[in-house]
């Protein structure tokens, strides 16, 4: 996980990460989208401190491994300003994959609020190790 | 009939031969410490006193008891003991050496391209934009905080001033001035002035580096 090369794409510049995850140089976010799919659960009983978390454009295990340990932030909007801005963010990490296809298991300061299922999430690039 | 394992401990601390028995078993009754003479009277030096039978049993429980006795200083019992954790700056990423182009990913210069400098001894990394090229300055950042890329700057011949250490970029305090009627009346918060030192030492950082990143065709855009 250590070399990233500049990478000639579509866009004219980008830069491939050795693990295949593309970032592109001129659109660069600094996070990737992901969707809060629910919590971890059985049929019937649902554990709320951990959320499942789909990654946009990972679908396997394997490719899970880059973002573990990574900070996720959910953001939402609120009526009142806080600390001047309408905008309130629950942070966690990604703890670890879930299953065979890329979904995540992520573990928020406080637990998501179940209104937020489907909901974007924002996955960092921090810690990197890269 | 089954042979018993025997244990020599009943329980944690507990032997299970009796000290004289142990004594009888080992059949230390036989065992003379053979000390050479000239190793005897050397320790004897040292210590200064005649290591032998009685005087040394006192002389161990003066030792062991030295620290409840009279002659202790008070401040030796309640001093904390001395902690021996080393302060070693973490380790760099073997990705990351000088001039190599980092990414930054948080922080008021997030997305941004920078030129690694340098680790100062806190661990973080010395960094500059160069000020010229994107307008970060000088800047202490956190391994983690950084994607480093593979392309790099040539530094070989750059001198990176010593100066630049954690005393450099430390935070001035700044006049608490909650409670005093300047706070009250809502005076303006100062704007900072950037101090001109500061800009001066980001001029001649930032020479070597210019002038290195100019070889390399596109590599300032």
């Amino acid at each position: 996980m250590s070399d990233i090369r500049y990478v000639s794409n579509d866009n004219g510049n980008g830069v491939l990460a050795s693990d295949g995850y593309v970032m592109d140089a001129i659109n660069f976010d600094g996070w990737i989208r992901g969707r809060f799919l629910g919590f971890k659960r059985g049929k019937r009983t649902q554990y709320e401190h951990t959320a499942l978390l789909q990654l946009e454009n990972v679908n396997s295990k394997e490719e899970t491994t880059f973002y573990e340990g990574k900070r996720v932030a959910y953001l939402y909007r609120a009526p009142t300003e806080k600390k001047g801005t309408h905008i309130r963010c629950i942070w966690g990490r990604i703890t670890r994959p879930h299953g065979n296809s890329g979904v995540v298991r992520a573990k928020f300061r406080h637990n998501l609020p179940p209104h937020a299922m489907g909901a974007s999430v924002r996955v960092m690039l921090y810690p990197s190790t890269i | 009939m089954a042979k018993s394992v025997s244990k020599n401990q009943l329980a944690p601390g507990i032997s299970r031969l009796s000290r004289s028995k142990a004594f009888a078993k080992r059949a230390a009754y036989k065992i003379t410490k053979v000390v050479p003479k000239a190793k005897a009277e050397a320790a004897a030096k040292k210590t200064g006193s005649k290591r032998k039978g009685g005087k040394r049993h006192t002389d161990l429980v003066a030792a062991l008891t030295y620290r409840k006795s009279e002659f202790c200083p008070a401040n030796v019992l309640t001093a904390p003991k001395a902690g021996r954790k080393a302060l070693r700056s973490p380790k760099l990423r073997q990705s990351i050496t000088p001039g190599t182009v980092l990414i930054l990913l948080a922080g008021r210069f997030r997305g941004k391209r920078v030129v690694f400098l340098k680790q100062l001894k806190s661990g973080l990394l010395l960094v500059t934009g160069p000020f010229k090229i994107n307008g970060v300055p000088l800047r202490r950042v956190n391994q983690a905080y950084v994607i480093a890329t593979s392309t790099t700057v040539d530094l070989a011949g750059a001198n990176v001033d010593a100066k630049f250490d954690d005393a450099y970029f430390k935070r001035e305090e700044q006049a608490k001035l909650k409670g005093t009627e300047e706070e009250f009346f809502g005076a303006k918060a100062q704007k900072k002035e950037h101090p001109a030192h500061r800009i001066a030492d980001q001029k001649t950082a930032d020479k070597d580096v210019l002038a290195a990143v100019a070889k390399v065709p596109y590599l300032a855009s």
